[in-house]
C-alpha cells in the first residue's frame, strides 16, 4: 500500500475562524424539572422558577425548553426556527423542503409582552425525512437531521434552528427568562420535562439565538459558567463534524453530549465523568475495574473534558441531567419532591416550585444528577454494543456533510 | 605549516595580580588552552568559551572576551562568512560543528502570548488545588466501549489501548541523545531523573548500557539506521521503541561516531567493534518508502510483544503529510524534531540551513492529523528547541502532547553552548568519553540537577494552567484559542491557527 504524500495543497484558509471571532463570556442562571412518572406540568411552572432568579441575568438572554408538549406529533421532527428576514427564511425552507416532508408550517404563537422587542421571525415545522436520501448519505437518520441543522446555521445567512427533536422545542429569545416564557405562551403547552435560563452576557451581539437553552436533535443544554476549556473542546468536535458557529460553551457542550450520548453511545453517567473528569488521585485509588475504565475514558475524551467553572442541565425526552465541574465553581442545587426531580442554580427557585421538598442537597462537584421518566426508553441505554463502524467516526460525517451541501 | 588566516573568537585574560598560580585551569580546560609556566599562560586559538575554567578558578581572575577585531564594514560579507571561506580553503573539508542552529531565525515561540481568567471565569491557585499534568503517550481509541458490570455500573467492553500507552507524570521527557555522542554518566544521570520523575530518557541510536537496567521501564530505545545496540534482549527491556528517520539539525543526513570514541564499554553497548568508526546511514536501508516504515513498525511491535512504536522526523517542508502517513503506517507517536534542535556533530551548512521551526511543524500536524480524523492515533512529541516552561506551554496550546528537552537537559548539567562536541573534549565532561571529563559528573548530583529542573517547569506549567483557570493539561492540548500572536505576519497566523493579539 502506498500513501499519496504529495497531494497536500497547502493550508486551508478555514483554518483560521473568522466566522466567530468574540467567544462570548458570561454568567447566568438555570433551572431544570422533570416530573419521573411521565405527569404533564403546565409551563407556567419553569417560568416561575426563572423568575425568582432574575438578577442573575440581565435581561439580554431567557429561555426554556419543554419536552412531550407536542403529543400530536410525536413521531415528527420539529424545528422551531429564527429568521432574520423573508429572505433567510425562503432559503431555510428551500434546504427544509429538499431533506424533509413537512408536513405543518406555522409561525410560533406568540403575544405582545412588555419588554420584548425586536424579535425575529419565528416559525415552526413538523416534518419527516426523506428516506431515500438518508439511505444515499449512507448515515443514520438522526445523522442526517443534525447535518440539516449544521448546513442551514452555517450556511444560511439569518436562519437559525432553534430546535431540531421530535416532541419538543426551545422557547428562548433577548429577553428575561419570564418575558420570554409569557411571549411564547408557554402556559399553553404542557410536559413532563423543563429546562429553562436566565443570562448574563458580558459581551453579546443581543441575538436572538445566542440564548440557552442549546438544542441538537433531542437534547437540549442550558448552562451557567464559562467553560475555559472551549478551544481544544471545539477543535475536538470539529474532527467530528461539528461546526461550532456561535461561539459559546453552552453550543460545545450541547455537541458533546450529542456526540458521547447518541454517536459513542457511552451511557450518561460516564458522559458526566467524561466532561467533568475525576482527578486523576481518585482514579488511582478506584478498584482495578473502575480505575482501568476512568483512565481510558479520561485518556481518550480529553480534548472532550469540560474544564473551567459551570453547572449544566441537560434535557432529553425521557429526562434530565444536571452537572457541576469538576471542582464545583459554579452553584447547583438539588431537590426531590414525590416524583418530581429539580434542579437550580438557587434554593429559591426549588422553594418557589416546590414548596417543602422531600430532599434538598447540593450535589458534589463532577457528581451528576439525573432524572428519568419512567417507562421512556433513554436512547443511549438502548444499545450499548454496536460495531465500530457505526461509532465512528469523523469521516463519515464530515464527508456527509459535504453531500448534502451539494444537494442542496 | 601554512600561517591560518583565521584568528582566535575569544581572548583568554587573566588577571595575574590575583592568579594563585594554582594550575586548577590547566587541569579543568577540555581543550588543552593552557600551559603552565609558573603561571598559566593561554592559548587563545584554542578557547572555546565554555567557561568550564572560569567558573572552577578560585580566584575569579579569568575572563573570556570575544576577539573583537575589526573588519571594514560588510553587511553582506559578516566575519563568520569570511572565516569560513578562509577554513575550507585551508582543508578543503565540510565545516562540523554542533549543538542547534544559532542563526537569526524568527523566534515563533517568542512572538506568541498565553491567556488568563479575569473576572468571567476563575482563575485556579494551584497551591491549593489539583493542577493536573499527567499524559498519556501513545494511541488512543476512537472512543471508549463500555458494557454493564450486572451491578448497575459499567465496566470496558474493549480496551482502550492504553495498556500498550505510557503513562508520564508531566508532560516533559529527555531527548534521545546516545551514549557515545555523551557520556555514561550523562545517560545515568537521565536514567535516575526519568524514573524518579514518571517520565522517559531515549538512549538514542547507541544502545542501553547495562548500568540502566534498573530504569528500564522509563527508557525508550531507539532504533536508527545503523541499527546499533539492538537485541531481542534490549527491545524487551525498553518501555517503547523509537524509529528515528531524521533529526532536526540535521534532516537528511545520517551520523559518524569516529572510532577512538569507541572504547570497550561503548562498544558493548552499540554492538560495535572497539575503536571502529560507528557509521549510521542517512536513510535507513530498509526504508525507502511508507509502506517499508510500516513494516519497521510491525516488526518492531511484533518482537517486542506490542510495546509502543514511535517514528522521529525532523521537521521538513512537507511535515504535515508525512506524519499523516507515519500515522496511518501504524506509529503509536510522533516525534517532530525542530531546525533548531541540538546535535552532537553535524555539517554547518546542514545545521544552519535546513528544516523548519517546530512551532510550524506542531500546528500543521496536529491540523493536518484532525483533519484526517486520526489525531486521537498518535501522540505528538514535540522538540527543537524547548528552551523554558513557557515554550513548552506553547507547544502544547499549537497541539503537541509532550516537549523533549535536549539542550536544556545538557544545559542543566552544566553545558554552556560552546557548540565543540564533536571535538569530543568537552571540558564538562558531557559529550566526551575522557575518563578524566566524564567523571566530572556523578550521576547522583546530574540526576538531582535535572529532577530539579523539570520539576521547576512542571509548577511553571501549573502556574500557567491555573492562570488560564483549567487544572488539566488536556485543557490546553491543542487549545489554540489560548494563544495569540504579537507580530507575526497575518499567513504564519493561519498556518500557526492562531489570532492576531485583539482578536
Ligand atoms: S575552552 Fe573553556 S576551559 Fe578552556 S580556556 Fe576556554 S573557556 Fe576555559
Ligand atoms: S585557576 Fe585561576 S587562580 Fe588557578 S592558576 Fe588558573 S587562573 Fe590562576
Ligand atoms: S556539551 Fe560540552 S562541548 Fe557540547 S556545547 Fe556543551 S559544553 Fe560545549
Amino acid at each position: 500500500m502506498a500513501y499519496d504524500l504529495g497531494r497536500y495543497d497547502g493550508f486551508a484558509p478555514e483554518h483560521y475562524r473568522e466566522e466567530s471571532p468574540f467567544k462570548i463570556h458570561g454568567g447566568c442562571g438555570l433551572m431544570g424539572i422533570c416530573d419521573e412518572s411521565g405527569a404533564l406540568m403546565s409551563g407556567e411552572e419553569p417560568i416561575k422558577a426563572m423568575a425568582v432568579q432574575r438578577d442573575r441575568g440581565n435581561g439580554l438572554g431567557g429561555g426554556f425548553a419543554g419536552y412531550g408538549i407536542y403529543p400530536e406529533f410525536p413521531d415528527h421532527y420539529c424545528f422551531h426556527m429564527m429568521y432574520h428576514d423573508l429572505k433567510a427564511k425562503d432559503e431555510a425552507e428551500e434546504v427544509l423542503g429538499a431533506h424533509f416532508l413537512i408536513e405543518v408550517a406555522e409561525p410560533m404563537p406568540t403575544r405582545t409582552v412588555k419588554g420584548i422587542k425586536d424579535a425575529p421571525l419565528l416559525w415552526r415545522y413538523f416534518m419527516m425525512p426523506h428516506e431515500h436520501l438518508i439511505d444515499e448519505a449512507e448515515v443514520t437518520a438522526e445523522d442526517f437531521v443534525v447535518n440539516v441543522v449544521m448546513l442551514i446555521n452555517s450556511r444560511v445567512d439569518g436562519a437559525f434552528v432553534a430546535s431540531s427533536g421530535k416532541n419538543m422545542g426551545a422557547f428562548k429569545g433577548v429577553g428575561y427568562p419570564e418575558e420570554i416564557g409569557h411571549y411564547f405562551r408557554l402556559e399553553d403547552y404542557a410536559g413532563h420535562t423543563w429546562v429553562g435560563h436566565n443570562r448574563f452576557p458580558t459581551n453579546t451581539p443581543g441575538w436572538w439565538g445566542g440564548a440557552h437553552p442549546f438544542t441538537l436533535l433531542d437534547w437540549s443544554i442550558v448552562h451557567n459558567g464559562e467553560i475555559s476549556s472551549y478551544g481544544i473542546n471545539a477543535r475536538y468536535l470539529e474532527q467530528f463534524g461539528y461546526v461550532c458557529s456561535l461561539g459559546t460553551d453552552t453550543e460545545v457542550a450541547a455537541y458533546l453530549f450529542d456526540l458521547l450520548l447518541r454517536r459513542h453511545k457511552l451511557p450518561v453517567e460516564l458522559a458526566c465523568k467524561v466532561l467533568a473528569s475525576p482527578l486523576w488521585d481518585e482514579i488511582d485509588r478506584m478498584g482495578a475495574d473502575d480505575a482501568a475504565l476512568m483512565r481510558s475514558l479520561r485518556a481518550v475524551y480529553g480534548p472532550a473534558m469540560l474544564n473551567g467553572p459551570f453547572a449544566i442541565v441537560l434535557g432529553f425526552n425521557g429526562g434530565m441531567v444536571a452537572l457541576n465541574d469538576r471542582i464545583k465553581l459554579r452553584p447547583l442545587v438539588a431537590a426531590r419532591s414525590g416524583s418530581k426531580l429539580m434542579v437550580a442554580s438557587e434554593e429559591s427557585a426549588i422553594r418557589t416550585v416546590l414548596a417543602s421538598p422531600d430532599e434538598l442537597w447540593t450535589p458534589k462537584a463532577g457528581e451528576p444528577v439525573i432524572a428519568r421518566v419512567e417507562g421512556m426508553d433513554l436512547p443511549f441505554h438502548s444499545q450499548l454494543h454496536v460495531t465500530p463502524a457505526e461509532i465512528s467516526c469523523a469521516v463519515t460525517a464530515v464527508d456527509a456533510c459535504h453531500e448534502l451541501e451539494v444537494a442542496v | 605549516m601554512q600561517q591560518t588566516f583565521v584568528q582566535p573568537e575569544f581572548r583568554v585574560k587573566i588577571d595575574y595580580d590575583k592568579c594563585h598560580k594554582c594550575g586548577r585551569c590547566v587541569q579543568q580546560c577540555g581543550w588543552g588552552v593552557y600551559d603552565f609556566n609558573e603561571r598559566p599562560i593561554p592559548h587563545d586559538e584554542k578557547c572555546r568559551a565554555c567557561h568550564r575554567c572560569v567558573t572552577y578558578c578560585p580566584a575569579h581572575c579569568i575572563t573570556i572576551e570575544k576577539n573583537t577585531l575589526a573588519f571594514r564594514d560588510n553587511d553582506n560579507w559578516s566575519a563568520d562568512a569570511r572565516k569560513a571561506v578562509w577554513k575550507q580553503s585551508e582543508t578543503g573539508g565540510v565545516l562540523l560543528t554542533s549543538m542547534g542552529n544559532p542563526k537569526p531565525y524568527e523566534h515563533i515561540f517568542d512572538k506568541l502570548v498565553l491567556d488568563a481568567c479575569q473576572v468571567t471565569n476563575p482563575s485556579i491557585d494551584p497551591l491549593r488545588e489539583p493542577m493536573e499534568l499527567r499524559t498519556y503517550l501513545g494511541r488512543k481509541a476512537d472512543s471508549v466501549k463500555v458494557e454493564p458490570d450486572g451491578a448497575g455500573g459499567f465496566r470496558l467492553a474493549e480496551d482502550a489501548g492504553l495498556a500498550r500507552n505510557i503513562k508520564l507524570d508531566v508532560p516533559i521527557i529527555f531527548a534521545p541523545m546516545s551514549y557515545g555522542s555523551v557520556s555514561l554518566n550523562v545517560h545515568r544521570s537521565m536514567a535516575m531523573a526519568a524514573t524518579r520523575l514518571g517520565i522517559t530518557m531515549n538512549t538514542g541510536e547507541g544502545g542501553m548500557h547495562e548500568d540502566l537496567f534498573p530504569y528500564q521501564d522509563h527508557i525508550i530505545v531507539q532504533v536508527a539506521s545503523g541499527r546499533f545496540g539492538l537485541s531481542p534482549e534490549i527491545l524487551d527491556r525498553a518501555a517503547a521503541l523509537e524509529i528515528k528517520i531524521g533529526q532536526g539539525a540535521k534532516p537528511g543526513i545520517g551520523g559518524h561516531l569516529p572510532g577512538e570514541k569507541i572504547d570497550r564499554d561503548v562498544s558493548a553497548t552499540r554492538m560495535v567493534p572497539q575503536g571502529s568508526d560507528a557509521i549510521s546511514p542517512a536513510p535507513h536501508h530498509d526504508i525507502y518508502s511508507i509502506e517499508d516504515l510500516r513494516q519497521l513498525i510491525y516488526a518492531l511491535k511484533e518482537a517486542s510483544g506490542y510495546k509502543p512504536v514511535g517514528v522521529k522526523i525532523a521537521a521538513v517542508h512537507n511535515v504535515a503529510a508525512i506524519a499523516s502517513g507515519i500515522v496511518r503506517a501504524g506509529a503509536d507517536y510522533i516525534y517532530l524534531d525542530g531546525f533548531r534542535g541540538g546535535t552532537g556533530a553535524a555539517p554547518q551548512v546542514v545545521r544552519d540551513h535546513i528544516g523548519i521551526p517546530v512551532e510550524i511543524a506542531i500546528a500543521v500536524v496536529d491540523q493536518r492529523l484532525r483533519d484526517e480524523g486520526i489525531r486521537n492515533q498518535a501522540s505528538i512529541i514535540a522538540a527543537g528547541s524547548i528552551r523554558s516552561s513557557a515554550d513548552a506551554a506553547k507547544a502544547i496550546a499549537l497541539g503537541a502532547d509532550v516537549v523533549a528537552i535536549g539542550t536544556a537537559t545538557l544545559l542543566a548539567l552544566g553545558c554552556h553552548l560552546c557548540q565543540s562536541c564533536h571535538t569530543g573534549k568537552c571540558s564538562w565532561g558531557i559529550t566526551t568519553q575522557k575518563p578524566e571529563l566524564t567523571r566530572r559528573i556523578d550521576p547522583e548530583w546530574g540526576a538531582e540537577r535535572l529532577t530539579n529542573l523539570v520539576h521547576a517547569w512542571s509548577h511553571e506549567l501549573q502556574e500557567i494552567l491555573g492562570a488560564l483557570g483549567v487544572n488539566a493539561v488536556e485543557s490546553l492540548r491543542g487549545s489554540r484559542e489560548r494563544l495569540r500572536a504579537i507580530g507575526l505576519d497575518e499567513q504564519t497566523c493561519r498556518v500557526l491557527g492562531v489570532k492576531p493579539a485583539g482578536l
